[in-house]
């Protein structure tokens, strides 16, 4: 089979409100293989997570309509299929983690309940083996005395360990994929580390291809194989990691990859990209960084950049390279 | 360390205090309760007398302290020489049962109607919203005055007037509730998960919101026993002989001068019954509201 385990073509999502149209992603194309960690980031806004909501098709009704694209997983588009099998898509053959931990899980169920309704909506599991597979999960995620845990409510943990339980919810069916939307972002440092550690680990033990949504490059460089960056509702840049932060093309990669402050040199005022982010009803013509960039020129706020591949497996949209001027 | 100790003492103390306040409040409210309750449902082995059965010789006794009272008929009796005191009982049977069925039916109409309405928005929304602003426009009692007239006083129009009244404040309540809680992650998790709409309204969404509908209903009994009442009282609630609290108040208007014992009593029954449970009603409220939780 050749096909890549996830594909997705020109993803548009827009949403339709009385002010306009509010195009939140506008033409994302990525592949994903099995086992890969691909990394999304981009600034608040830019479409990363409603990307990954569109996929599992759980964009905000009404207003937010699929307008265009292809989901295809494993050769079959997920946007043709009906509800019903999308439901047996989602948490059984994609599964998604969302940001905060205090929200995710439900305050008046037991831990062990929510993850066993996981386990007996995809595989109908009941009595002692849907206990043990309950407990042998929250085992997986490295929660101490699991027979114990089962019975715990969400408010007598604490975040790390929140966190992890909805890792153990959405790894009981064994997805092939596990998109994970900025999960440590409301962790501590050090149990930030573990966690990744934890992800990374169950990744390897299960063949999982993970979509790391987040804002931190430090992340990105421990976790990822490749990376996209999204600005606008597009994919501005796709590279694997070593060679976006050694070579980025895009001045907004470039710009983000500066605005990181470093340890080694004394930093007398920390860096930032110019300007805002356009508003995403009313986008520019032209490439939408156009206005913050500092090698724009006319074609640029004209004509949206076409992609060009500058090396192998490193994208760029920029007129910079498709037309060959200089930075 | 000693001064850490000691501010940890120091903050504990005002919390045992404030729970013990909370205590005898509980105890008092139950054991009323406990008093209306119980007669309702042990009414045939605790009345001294047969509710309907009056004895014309003895009737409009005083009360056993006033002269010309006896312990015979403890409370005195009405103008068919029945027993009030039994009356009385055997009434907080009718009260409560129509409470229970009444709010019981209003209640999960109204809570699933609610539920519909703020988990689906759009249409279904707009539709159910202006049935309920329809539902609180319309004038109770006229109301109930037509439809006991047009279907007949019965135990049964009573229960679908009330249910009628009712439903519509849970249906608010409970969209309302839908409204902020369907967006909490914990849903999109299960959205995640696969499950379907239906499973994500009636296992997750309605778990979170059944605290206050609980405060909801029991605020209400004191209401439905205040309707019920008025609909007796005004002849078209709970027909005679069948003794009803709002019915028995009703009986002794005209004889509020010579016989006031006729209406005080079921009067009184009404007071505080509707009193303690709005009193618990407030009470659970303040214990199961989560922001004032204390973790």
């Amino acid at each position: 089979m050749d096909h890549p385990l996830l594909e997705v073509k020109d993803l548009r999502t827009w949403f339709f409100t009385r002010w306009g149209v509010v195009k939140a992603v506008d033409g994302v194309s990525f592949t994903l293989e099995a086992g890969e960690t691909l990394g999304l980031v981009g600034e608040s806004g830019c479409g990363k997570s409603m990307t990954a909501l569109s996929i599992l098709r759980l964009q905000p009704r009404p207003a937010g309509r699929i307008v265009g694209g292809q989901v295809l997983l494993q050769g079959e588009d997920l946007l043709q299929m009906s509800e019903r099998e999308m439901r047996g898509i989602r948490g059984r053959q994609i599964s998604m983690i969302l940001q905060d931990p205090m929200q995710s899980l439900n305050p008046v169920f037991s831990v062990g309940e929510q993850i066993a309704e996981a386990l007996r909506i995809h595989q109908g599991l009941e009595g002692r083996t849907l206990w043990e597979q309950t407990r042998d999960l929250l085992r997986r995620v490295k929660i101490p005395s699991p027979e114990l845990r089962l019975r715990a409510y969400p408010h007598q943990m604490s975040g790390g360990m929140r966190q992890r339980v909805v890792g153990a919810i959405s790894l009981a069916c064994r997805p092939a994929i596990l998109i994970a939307d900025e999960p440590t972002t409301s962790l501590d440092v050090t149990i930030q580390a573990q966690y990744l550690r934890l992800l990374k680990g169950l990744q390897e033990e299960m063949g999982l291809a993970l979509i790391f949504i987040t804002h931190d490059f430090g992340i990105v460089a421990k976790m990822c194989d490749r990376v996209a960056v999204m600005y606008a509702g597009r994919i501005v840049e796709s590279a694997e990691v070593r060679t976006l932060f050694n070579n980025p093309r895009h001045p907004y990669t470039v710009a983000l990859l500066n605005s990181v402050p470093r340890l080694e040199t004394k930093i007398e005022r920390l860096s930032s990209i110019e300007g805002q982010p356009p508003s995403l009803d009313d986008l520019p013509p032209g490439c939408p960084f156009a206005p913050r960039c500092p090698h724009a020129r006319e074609r640029c706020r004209q004509e949206y950049p076409p992609e060009v591949a500058v090396a192998d497996g490193h994208r760029v949209s920029c007129w910079m390279p498709a037309e060959g001027w200089d930075g | 360390m000693a001064v850490a100790t000691a501010r940890v003492e120091a903050q504990a103390v005002p919390r045992r205090r404030a729970r013990a306040r909370r205590a005898p409040m509980v105890v008092f409210l139950t054991v009323l309760l406990v008093i209306l309750v119980l007669p309702a449902l042990l009414a045939p082995w605790l009345a001294p007398h047969h509710p309907l059965e009056g004895q014309l010789a003895e009737k409009l006794k005083p009360p056993v302290w006033l002269t010309g009272g006896s312990w015979q008929y403890p409370l005195g009796t009405d103008p068919l020489g029945r027993d009030i005191l039994s009356r009385l009982i055997f009434g907080a049977r009718v009260s409560l049962s129509v409470s229970l069925v009444a709010i019981f039916i209003g209640g999960i109409l109204g809570t699933v109607l609610g539920l519909f309405a703020g988990y689906f928005g759009g249409w279904t929304d707009s539709l159910i919203m202006r049935a309920v602003d329809i539902a609180f426009s319309l004038p109770t009692i006229l109301l109930g005055l037509v439809l006991a007239v047009v279907i007949g006083p019965s135990f049964r129009t009573v229960i679908v007037i009330v249910a009628f009244l009712l439903w519509a404040r849970y249906a608010r309540q409970v969209r309302g509730e839908v409204l902020s809680v369907k967006e909490r992650d914990f849903v999109a998790q299960a959205r995640i998960a696969g499950c379907s709409h239906l499973r994500i309204m009636f296992g997750h969404i309605l778990p979170n919101v059944v605290n206050t509908l609980i405060v909801l209903a029991t605020l209400q009994v004191g209401y439905v026993i205040l309707l019920e009442g008025t609909l007796s009282f005004l002849g078209v609630g709970i027909p005679p002989p069948t003794p009803a609290w709002g019915l028995m108040v009703a009986t002794g208007r005209a004889l509020i001068v010579s016989a006031w014992w006729v209406s005080f009593f079921p009067g009184l029954a009404i007071l505080v019954t509707v009193l303690t449970l709005n009193l618990l009603g407030d009470w659970l409220r303040d214990r199961l509201d989560p922001k004032l939780r204390q973790v």
